[in-house]
């Protein structure tokens, strides 16, 4: 009997302590079809892909191929399977070439010695076929994130791979990169691949997915052919209500400068060159300033230079009037909040229970701490209860929960409840809402507008384009550690934007 | 989820029974060697390292040889909290040994060389460990240099110049290469016993260092759970990046902590050279084993500063028991080859520890989905 389907996931059920991840999830793939996977964070996602990449056993269901029934126990047998992967995070070996990459793990071997020729014509009809545009022998950290995205694409097809995953693919794209993925994924459709398509932004589901299934908190929602649905519909299946998808808010109505930034140039970690070139700037109460750009062009330095994890090489800052260029961390908090770009790095001590990750900036003051210096348990466990019920902090076993066990999204709205309910007046959030679903964003939107009308400087360093036209009140441009633009968010387009941020166009310092 | 599993998978009881596990492995693998040598006496040589002070005839005798193991327990348990309070913030302190070797020789040389009182000694031994933690710890905060090599180095110079130190006339007794005895040269720098040593048949050599020791065991968890300062510590230790965002000073912790660890390896040194249960020997040419088996102590008891309380009086007394086997029919070293055992698998508790979850994880996965295939059964009906 022909069945439509490439990989069907029926019924599963994934239970861990205390929580149901997956409770009776069918998935349903078709031969040659995008389907995308639409849920908020903690939905069982990622969950799900485990489990069809033989990660995790599910309790119940099974999962059949082709309509015969299969067993994944590891992700050698998903391989055996034909079912490959795209991981948010890209798996490549960076000081290797996409060539060597590419074969990585199944290279072709004579007498022991690897068959690079056949390996590269292989690769280079993949190339071709698919519109897959890299350069072999580049080393992979000299290469765009666009083409790193493509190796990693044609690993799958190398190993041809029948069932493709893409984890979130366009958090780190370009507009433009963006546009060229979603040509490539119709492309590998059309000729015969079934893609999974993982996602929580609704306008690409709409341009390139044929069917799309929502999940939401661990329960199946439905599946529903993309060509019959609205984005509206989407946000509520997966959300359970009605949610605002663009971001409603009054003018802004700036105030005295609170950040001021004069000439900063910070050192990179990673190359001889500073990452931060004489950057200025102005931050002033009741507005959002965000820094746009692509990933790596010195907005993280720029943050570590505010925040004081790294020292300047050069350069002032003052906030409200008084300068912190050479204030230690703890003087700067005084005045100043951070979300922190990297949550699991900076934002959390993973092993403390969420309770102690409340307190993690305030720890110290006497509200927590008794003059003889012993913790006052009874005043952070209500302080940590407070926060939860405010900022809908959710966790298994509530302030005692190991921060690790929590979802993304709940440890994302920790620290922001954290960093928002502490004393500050510089409120700087850097990629708020990276890996967050339409839920979270719009509850992290919220409250930086909120912060924005209760008079904080609010500095958002973004790379989501919809945040950054949808949030800011004034867009600054980042390009290779420098500041190459400032834009009016009501009056720029996306296109426009997207040549500021690769480095075509600058209205600021030298001329263009 | 059932019962049995959720009660294994509290960790107190997985460090428990990764500890006995590390324990009867080490015992068995013991037990073969002595079988090997000689099986005649292997039964017999295996409970009296395992009875120690308990194979003793008479009452008195009996309370006397734990006297003795407990006075030796004491240096034992300040070591393995030394590495214990350190590995809490994320560092490996293998210098315990050489904080304790800086300890015992200026302790030493503070009551025989300055005839000064056993409260003066005890703190001059406590600051000269803490003295050379702090050098590791400032290694490794403003260089980078790792805690473990700059640790085993000192361990080397310290014991040399400790040898020095003490051959200084006046110290050393000179037709032994020991020390002076503190009975005869110094007694006022011998820790008082306010009575303890009566109950243990008048053994001289126990003094208030050992309920000092369990109390300091003590405080030390107290510091790490329930203070800021320890709030600190471990979230250094747990996330140094977090910690340095949260404004802590992790380069101040780590000289703070090493510090720590090694004023409490040297305050143990203090407690056994200051008992005057032994004398230093100036020719010995190997690092003491006490920093050693403190790290040992500390995995044993499970990473907890109350477990090592139970490990080291574990350790002391099969290295005790140890000494005690027939010497007729095993060589002398024998002992020491079989504590040496049990220590060494005492290190795998851990290890052992991890095994453990996997299998409870592995058997969850398996117990879960039979279960379920007897629900669908019925279903279908």
């Amino acid at each position: 009997m022909e069945t439509p389907y490439a990989i069907e996931m029926l019924n599963i059920t994934k239970r861990f302590p205390g929580i149901i991840a997956n409770d009776n999830i069918t998935l349903q793939l078709k031969k040659g079809e995008i389907h995308a996977l639409l849920g908020e964070n903690g939905a069982g996602k990622s969950t799900l892909m485990s489990v069809l990449f033989g990660l995790y056993q599910a309790e119940e269901g099974v999962i059949k191929k082709d309509g015969k029934e299969v067993k994944i126990n590891d992700p050698n047998d998903a391989n055996a399977l034909g079912i490959g992967m795209v991981h948010q995070h890209f798996k490549l070996v960076q000081c290797f070439t996409v060539l060597q990459n590419i074969i990585l793990g199944v290279e072709t071997t004579k007498n022991g010695l690897l068959q690079m020729d056949e390996a590269r014509k292989k690769v280079m009809e993949l190339s071709e076929k698919y519109g897959l545009k890299v350069d072999p022998d580049a080393v992979i950290e000299d290469i765009t994130v666009g083409m790193q995205q493509r190796t990693e694409i044609l690993k799958m097809l190398y190993r041809d791979n029948e069932i493709l995953i893409f984890d979130e693919p366009t958090a780190v794209l370009t507009p433009q990169e963006i546009e060229e993925l979603m040509q490539i994924m119709k492309k590998l459709a059309k000729e015969g691949k079934s893609i999974l398509f993982i996602s929580h932004k609704l306008n690409e589901i709409m341009e390139v997915a044929d069917r799309v299934t929502v999940l939401r908190r661990g329960k199946y929602i439905g599946t529903v052919n993309v060509a019959d649905t609205t984005q509206e519909e989407l946000s509520r299946m997966m959300v359970g209500r009605d949610v605002q998808l663009v971001v409603e808010k009054e003018p802004a109505k700036p105030g005295k400068v609170i950040l001021n930034v004069e000439h900063m140039t910070v050192a990179s970690k990673t190359h001889a060159n500073n990452a931060v070139k004489d950057v200025s700037f102005q931050v002033r109460e009741g507005e959002i300033v965000c820094i746009a750009g692509i990933d790596g062009n010195g907005q993280t330095e720029l943050v570590y230079g505010i925040s004081g994890l790294e020292p300047l090489v050069s350069g002032k800052i003052e906030v409200d009037g008084v300068d912190i260029t050479k204030a230690p961390i703890r003087k700067r908090a005084a005045a100043v909040s951070h979300i922190p770009e990297d949550r699991h790095k900076h934002g959390m001590v993973l092993d403390y229970p969420l309770e102690y990750n409340m307190v993690l900036q305030e720890y110290y003051q006497p509200e927590f701490t008794s003059s003889i210096g012993f913790l006052k348990p009874k005043e952070i466990r209500e302080y940590s209860e407070k926060l939860e019920k405010e900022y809908d902090v959710r966790s298994g076993q509530g302030a005692v929960t190991i921060a690790r066990s929590m979802s993304g999204g709940n440890q994302q709205k920790a620290i922001i409840a954290r960093e928002v309910d502490k004393e500050h007046k510089l409120l700087i959030a850097v990629q708020p809402v990276r890996g967050l679903d339409v839920g979270a964003i719009e509850f992290i939107h919220r409250q930086l507008i909120a912060e924005r009308d209760a008079g904080k400087a609010v500095l958002l360093v973004s790379l989501e384009l919809e945040e950054v036209m949808n949030v800011s009140d004034r867009i600054l441009v980042m390009y290779e550690g420098e500041i190459v633009g400032e834009l009016d968010p009501k009056t720029t387009t996306t296109e426009e934007l997207g040549l500021y941020m690769a480095g075509a166009k600058r209205n600021v310092g030298k001329e263009a | 989820m059932n019962e049995k599993t959720g009660f294994f998978r509290k960790p107190a009881v997985q460090s428990l029974l990764g500890s006995l596990i590390s324990i009867l492995i080490g015992l068995l693998i013991g037990f073969v060697v002595l079988l090997l040598i000689n099986p005649a006496g292997a039964g017999a040589a295996i409970r009296t390292i395992l009875l120690n002070f308990m194979t003793k005839s008479s009452g008195p005798a009996l309370m006397k040889a734990l006297g003795n193991t407990l006075v030796k327990t004491s240096p034992l348990l300040m070591c393995a909290l030394s590495v214990c309070f350190c590995y809490k913030v994320g560092l490996f302190n293998i210098g315990a040994a050489g904080q304790y070797e800086a300890g015992a020789g200026v302790a030493l040389y503070c009551a025989l060389g300055l005839h000064l009182n056993w409260f003066v000694c005890l703190v001059a031994g406590m600051l000269a460990g803490a003295l050379l933690g702090a050098i590791s710890g400032a290694l490794k905060a403003y260089r980078s240099v790792n805690e473990v090599i700059s640790g085993i180095m000192l361990n080397w110079i310290t014991l040399y110049l400790v040898n020095t130190i003490l051959t200084a006339p006046g110290i050393k007794d000179p037709t032994s290469p020991y020390t002076l005895t503190l009975s005869t040269t110094n007694p006022s720098a011998i820790i008082p016993s306010f009575g303890l040593s009566a109950l243990f048949a008048n053994n001289k050599t126990v003094t208030i260092a050992i309920p000092l020791a369990v109390l300091i065991a003590v405080a030390i968890w107290v510091i790490l759970t329930k203070t800021k300062f320890g709030y600190e510590l471990r979230a250094t230790g747990f996330n140094k990046d977090a910690a340095k965002y949260a404004g802590m000073r992790e380069k101040k912790n780590i000289i703070i902590t090493l510090a720590i660890g090694g004023g409490l390896a040297g305050l143990g040194a203090g407690f056994l050279f200051l008992s005057g249960y032994m004398q230093w020997s100036v020719t010995q040419t190997s690092v003491p084993g006490m920093g050693f088996n403190g790290i040992a102590a500390t995995f044993l008891g499970g990473l907890h500063p109350i477990g090592t309380i139970f490990s080291s009086f574990f350790i002391q007394n099969i290295t005790d028991g140890g000494s005690l086997i027939d010497k007729a029919v095993y060589p002398s070293q024998i002992s020491d080859l079989i504590s040496a055992i049990i220590i060494y698998t005492c290190g795998f508790a851990a290890f052992f520890r991890q095994m453990m979850n996997a299998f409870i994880a592995k058997k969850a996965d398996k117990n879960e989905p039979n279960a379920n295939a007897v629900a669908e059964e019925g279903g279908k009906k």
